[in-house]
């Protein structure tokens, strides 16, 4: 450790040696010609929450998007660099993006249930991906771990429209993990929530962090220091800084970052 | 108490004014179209409703008007209004699924699109010399229903496709994210979502498209449609006629009963439609409902 007086450059070293899931290396987005996110280079950790962070515009969610190849629907994006998961470049040539989203799920901004009933949105995914065990105890399974089942185990068959927002969102996270991913991706999930909600959601991903990796976009800063074991603070597309979140919330390397995250901008 | 200054208040009751006159102007253009169908209807009624009755519907065509009957241009006509709709409904959402969902933004994209466009414009008698080139002479099909069946479908596929389309393009891209992130393929998530979620205005569009397919009379009458027949159509190859070919060949008789005979099969074609427009409107409803 003695090459490292710096203990922020300590720590940093430390991450990357530790057992990671998705490995980012120089990776670019390009939406056409403007490049949206710039040279990222960092490592997601299995059963830890990593927060991305930063100022609208800055690159946030396209970076997560890519992360389980849903930019491959926006016109015009286009990803350099090496994402490796599994050993495996996410971006390689032989890489089937619809086998990738089987194992990097994901949770939208808003609440997007599918319009049918709440047992139909948990088993469709597993349906059309050839699990044929039974449904009723996965429904009940990610029910369970989404800690929505006993608000909804009476009316399984009833609209998932009829919930609440907040119980959407729930439901859109079980739908996610009835697919047993290795990662979950949650595009600021609780943006569109109320506060009671987004306490339920937060200690829900305390729950799921034994099991699940998450990676997580928020644009509250409260919530990234609650939650994450580690943060990712983004600006105009570079990778400001990257460290464990207590360090980046008490003692950040980067100036820029303790302006950011003591509110003095963005 | 008041908010506003005279000069504003006066200013806000002109506003006010201004849009009420607006309201009554739309309402008087509604109620006017109503009436007109109104009026239309109790003319047909009066002409047609003596002659309306279990021997008029169960009877083939006649010369002599006591004995005449609708029997084989109604049965024509639900023949026709079945294949039709098991021809075009298939072609025409499928084609709206592919433009929508699978095509992409190209220029060979955007030149179907302008071109559907414009076939949705082009008169039906064109359709009707197209349909006697293909179906009747080149592919030998002869004056059969299925000429027929393939000509209205022809007729009919461009405004199946662009109101299909417009009901597809309704369907929020959350739900096809959601889908995709769940490891779906694209047909997958068009075939379990995306299609089912659209079905409402898709059903709609059927439904415009049916009601003009059963009032069409140009393109059968060109296709060589029979006038007078005095048999019903036992499979698509048969010969037919159909109620609106019937009713211009009642129409276009000197005899004044045969006039009010005409004004009969009016009353039946326009029960027919409705009967089968509140059906359609049925099947909507239940499947809207299903989905809230």
């Amino acid at each position: 450790m003695s090459q490292f007086p710096d203990p922020a450059a300590a720590d940093q070293v430390q991450i990357m040696h530790k057992k990671s899931v998705l490995e980012l290396r120089n990776v670019d987005i390009f939406y056409g010609d403007n490049r949206a996110v710039k040279d990222v280079s960092f490592n997601i950790r299995r059963n830890r929450i990593t927060a991305i962070i930063g100022p609208s515009g800055c690159g946030k969610s396209t970076l997560l998007r890519s992360l389980n190849r849903m930019n491959d629907f926006v016109e015009g994006a286009r990803v350099e660099g090496e994402l490796i998961f599994a050993n495996e470049n996410l971006y390689g040539k032989d890489v089937d993006p619809v086998s990738v989203r089987r194992r990097i799920g994901m949770v939208f901004q808003k609440p997007n249930p599918f319009p049918k009933s709440i047992y139909n949105n948990i088993a469709w995914g597993p349906l059309i991906n050839g699990y044929n065990d039974s449904t009723d105890e996965l429904v009940e399974r990610s029910l369970k771990r989404a800690a929505l089942w006993e608000e909804v185990k009476d009316r399984l068959h009833d609209s998932a429209l009829n919930l609440s927002g907040g119980q959407q969102q729930r439901l859109c996270i079980a739908r996610a993990l009835a697919m047993e991913p290795e990662v979950l991706l949650m595009d600021e999930p609780c943006s569109a929530l109320d506060p009671i909600s987004t306490a339920h959601i937060e200690d829900l991903m305390f729950e799921l962090k034994e099991k699940y990796t998450i990676v997580i976009v928020t644009h509250n800063m409260q919530q990234a220091a609650r939650i994450s074991d580690y943060t990712a603070f983004m600006e105009m597309g570079d990778l400001i800084e990257f460290n464990v979140t207590k360090r980046i919330f008490t003692r950040p390397a980067v100036k820029r970052t303790e302006e950011y995250v003591t509110g003095r901008f963005g | 108490m008041s908010f506003s200054s005279e000069q504003e208040s006066i200013y806000l009751a002109r506003r006010h004014r201004k849009a009420k006159l607006f309201a009554l102007f739309c309402a008087a253009i509604t109620w006017s179209g109503v009436l007109l169908l109104g009026i239309l209807l109790y003319q047909v009624s009066i002409d047609g409703f003596r002659w309306l009755d279990w021997q008029f519907i169960d009877s083939f065509p006649s010369r002599f008007p006591e004995r005449a009957g609708i029997k084989s241009a109604l049965v024509g006509t639900v023949w026709l209004i079945c294949l039709v709709a098991l021809i075009s409904i298939p072609v025409g959402v499928s084609t709206a699924l592919y433009l929508e969902e699978f095509a992409g933004k190209g220029r060979l994209a955007k030149i179907i699109e302008v071109n559907i466009a414009n076939l949705a414009g082009v008169p039906s008698i064109v359709y009707g010399i197209l349909g006697l080139a293909i179906f009747v002479r080149y592919l030998s099909l002869e004056r059969s229903l299925i000429s027929g069946a393939l000509t209205m479908s022809l007729l009919i596929l461009p405004v199946i496709i662009i109101a299909s389309r417009e009901a597809i393009k309704t369907v929020p891209q959350s739900i096809r994210y959601a889908a995709y992130s769940l490891g779906a393929t694209k047909w997958q998530t068009t075939w379990a979502h995306v299609l089912p979620a659209s079905f409402p205005g898709i059903m709609t569009g059927v439904i415009l498209a049916l009601s003009r397919a059963i009032g069409e009379t140009a393109p059968l009458i060109m296709i060589g449609a029979l006038t007078f027949v005095a048999f019903l159509p036992e499979g698509p190859m048969d010969s037919f006629t159909a109620l609106p070919i019937q009713i211009y060949n009642w129409v276009s008789r000197p005899q004044e009963e045969f006039h009010e005979l005409a004004a009969a099969g009016i009353i039946i074609l326009l029960a027919v439609l409705l009967i089968m427009n509140a059906t359609a409107i049925f099947i909507r409803n239940k499947t809207e409902r299903r989905l809230k």
